[in-house]
């Protein structure tokens, strides 16, 4: 199983380029509120995430995640 | 505030009326024919109405519905489990189940109605829902009321799709796989073919919405995947009687008996009136007319023929083949906008679609065809986009023929 932080670095890296407004990244950065993804952009991102875990996330569990740390806790979840 | 989540909405309207443009909500002050109409005090023909067989005018389904509420009155005032299931209710969900060839029907009030309410119930908590990216509206608030988990496969994607249930391992074969036949807004038809394919590798239900499709595609008019000789893998067949048939309604049609279980633990199907009986006379009657014309059919296809090569050839960014629908994508709002008005000047009514109805951030001036258009209207209407270039309303993204 991989550590919670290694999902989270894996996050961090993934949202490098999308983070526009040049935010220090932190578990509690929310993705649309601090970030100011777009819905498209969190989609774009949801992909990413699922093609390197193999993993497919439901998109019923995403009213639950804000921040880059409910992120990583459902991915972690999801690929035990 | 409670509210404040509608003001962006309300700001948009504030500046469509500023801008005397009314593409939301246009009144149509009188009905001339199943393609002419006055919209807005203005002649207009009439090419956003999904009316694909013209059968809302046809004589026959009119004297039906006459008949049928002078014999049964305006409306059965009840659910369909309580007073609400007349003969005629039945009738069409055994002639409705013939047309597919299949034994189990159910018809709804709406098909909105139809496709949420299967959508809501066929999977529950535990169980697992694919649905193609671009699903209708009311396919996303069914799978959303169900509890199941849902997960998106990119839009007419089969690998994509295929992916997904490779990675749900024993939880495919119990998936439900949700595809449309022709999209409403653009007009592309799934590749059932290829779906059927990864149905048959991974297992799962497929349940197939042919709103746009039934009555235009097919041998007899079944929709995508006759056309697709893919029938015996669709599990269930959703649709709509308010666009081929001319009326209102949905329906749900499936080999699976156990749909007469399931007709009593779907909401949109209990707690709500059932049709009134002239609706469904004259939806009979239209079933009738598409199953013994299918020159109808073949009418609908020149004419969207017609109107799909006339804006190609006009280098407009239309879909990438022929459909009842045609929709030019658009990036600007203002210019869509001001490009539906400068139509509706030239008297041709269209669909003005912004996002999120639209699959992607992309705006859309969205044509129906029907078989009911004359080819000269067809005509007029490409004429009107051919204005609109030459006013610089819209520029052409590829190079004309």
């Amino acid at each position: 199983m991989t550590d919670y932080q290694e999902y989270l670095d894996f996050l961090y890296s993934a949202l490098a380029f999308q983070n526009k407004k040049q935010l220090v990244l932190s578990e509690d950065t929310a993705l649309v509120a601090d970030m100011g993804l777009s819905s498209l952009e969190v989609m774009e991102f949801i992909e990413k995430i699922e093609d390197h875990f193999d993993i497919s996330i439901p998109l019923n569990i995403l009213p639950d995640v804000n921040t880059i740390g409910d992120l990583a806790k459902k991915v972690r979840e999801l690929n035990l | 505030m409670l509210f404040d989540k509608f003001q962006t909405m309300a700001d948009f309207q504030a500046e469509l009326a500023a801008r005397h443009v009314k593409p939301f909500g246009a009144v149509t002050e009188k009905i001339l024919s199943a393609t002419e109409g006055v919209v807005e005090g203005r002649n207009v023909i009439l090419a956003g109405t999904n009316n694909y067989l013209g059968l809302s005018f046809d004589p026959r389904c009119i004297k039906a519905a006459q008949e049928a509420a002078a014999r049964w009155g305006t409306g059965t005032t009840g659910s369909r489990l309580a007073n609400g299931s007349f003969s005629e209710h039945q009738a069409l969900e055994t002639e409705i189940a013939q047309f597919y060839g299949v034994d189990h029907a159910i018809v709804f009030s709406t098909g909105y109605a139809a496709t949420m309410g299967m959508c809501s119930t066929l999977a529950g908590p535990g169980d697992t829902i694919l649905l193609d990216a671009d699903s209708h509206a009311s396919i996303y608030s069914g799978v959303k009321l169900s509890g199941a988990d849902i997960i998106r496969f990119k839009h007419n994607d089969p690998e994509d799709l295929a992916k997904r249930m490779r990675r749900l391992g024993d939880r495919a074969g119990q998936a439900l796989i949700i595809a449309e036949g022709i999209y409403s807004m653009l007009g592309d038809v799934a590749p059932l073919q290829e779906i059927a394919a990864v149905k048959r590798e991974y297992g799962g239900y497929l349940f197939l919405d042919e709103a746009h499709s039934m009555g235009a595609l097919g041998e007899t008019g079944r929709g995508a995947a006759q056309a697709a000789g893919v029938e015996a893998d669709v599990d269930f067949f959703a649709g709509t009687f308010s666009k081929s048939l001319g009326a209102i309604g949905g329906f749900c049609v499936s080999r699976h008996a156990e749909l007469e279980a399931i007709r009593f633990c779907i909401n949109a199907y209990i707690f709500t009136a059932s049709s009134a009986p002239s609706i469904i006379a004259s939806t009979r009657a239209a079933l009738r007319i598409i199953t013994e014309e299918p020159q109808l059919r073949h009418k609908l296809w020149d004419n969207a023929n017609r109107l799909y090569d006339g804006l190609k050839d006009l280098g407009l960014p239309v879909g990438p083949t022929a459909s009842p629908v045609v929709a030019v994508e658009m990036e600007d709002r203002s210019a869509t906008i001001e490009c539906w008005n400068a139509l509706m000047a030239a008297g041709v009514y269209v669909n003005l679609v912004i996002p999120p109805a639209s699959p992607s951030t992309n705006f859309l001036l969205r044509n129906s065809v029907s078989a009911a258009h004359t080819s000269a209207q067809i005509d007029t209407i490409i004429a009107a986009y051919a204005g609109l270039i030459t006013a610089g309303l819209i520029t052409p993204t590829s190079k004309a023929h």
